[in-house]
């Protein structure tokens, strides 16, 4: 969230953390507003305000706040799992994706099943000479019959632990 | 001495002590890997990193700081979090699908339940 009390008011959280005074050119100040020390913070123990100062000086202005926010996310994974960092989040939820898979799958053979069971149901007996019409008109439309493939790329196979930290959800 | 520097003590042009923290995690045949680090965490947050860390756990800690400083090079807006985005949409998708997978399979069955219902043959014949 970029904010624009900055220097008026009072120094950013940045420059209030290095002890020095906050210009109105501060490149921190739109993103680190007073009111979130831990932000910074953590942000400098992980990457190093110069490091950053420099990352940020190399993107557009209008790429600032996201980069600042995903380093900030970084920075908290890595400092409550000094192992795995964000590496430990993402062997999660690869871990989800690959649950989902096999649950579609079944599904999916659930469904084949349940509709071929469908469309083969018998006939009525010949002493009745029934007239009675399944109606099946072809199962709505083909739906039943979309077998989605995998889609899911995995970027690479590390095997971690499960993470254990909070605030894993995506939301930056 | 020259010879047997690690890539951190290389890239940094100093002398590579016997206790390095950096020298089993940064082999001189892979400058790329300190390079990646050193350009986005600095040496010294490594550094710190690695010594508050037990022994066992720093070969780990260092390829995933070297994993997560490519994807920052590669990506300097998003990094890594790009992809813990787009895994959290991979399983949003999934829940979807799984939703109406679940929801065609209820159709079919309560069809199959009417279509029971409403069979003459699923009753006992009456005037036979």
């Amino acid at each position: 969230m970029a904010s624009s009390t900055g220097s008026y008011n009072s120094p950013c959280a940045a420059c209030k953390f290095l002890r020095r005074k906050c210009t109105p050119g501060c490149i921190f100040s739109p993103y680190f507003p007073p009111e979130e020390p831990h932000k910074f913070a953590n942000v400098h123990k992980i990457f190093g305000a110069s490091n950053v100062s420099k990352l940020l000086n190399e993107l557009l202005p209008h790429q600032r706040e996201d980069a600042v926010n995903s380093l900030a996310f970084e920075a908290e994974a890595r400092v409550r799992d000094p192992v795995y960092g964000c590496v430990g989040a993402i062997s999660f939820l690869q871990r989800q994706v690959d649950r989902l898979q096999k649950e579609l799958d079944a599904a999916n053979a659930d469904l084949i099943r349940y509709a071929a069971a469908a469309t083969q149901a018998p006939p009525p007996p010949p002493r009745h000479r029934s007239a009675v019409d399944y109606g099946r008109g072809g199962g709505g439309g083909g739906g039943f019959y979309n077998q989605t493939p995998s889609s899911f790329t995995f970027p690479y196979n590390y095997h971690f632990p499960t993470w254990n930290g909070g605030g894993v959800d995506g939301n930056i | 001495m020259n010879s047997s520097r690690c890539a951190a003590c290389k890239h940094l042009r100093r002398r590579c002590p016997s206790d390095c923290i950096f020298s089993p995690y940064f082999p001189s045949n892979n400058p790329q890997r300190f390079a990646f680090v050193h350009k986005i965490y600095g040496a010294s947050n490594v550094g710190k990193i690695l010594q508050d860390l037990p022994v066992n756990l720093r070969s780990k800690a260092a390829d995933t700081l070297c994993y997560e400083a490519s994807r920052r090079i590669e990506d300097p807006v998003y990094g890594v979090v790009r992809e813990l985005t787009n895994l959290d949409e991979e399983i949003q998708k999934a829940h979807c699908q799984l939703a109406r997978i679940r929801a065609q399979i209820a159709v079919i069955q309560a069809r199959d339940e009417v279509d029971n219902v409403n069979n003459p043959n699923f009753f006992p014949p009456q005037n036979d």
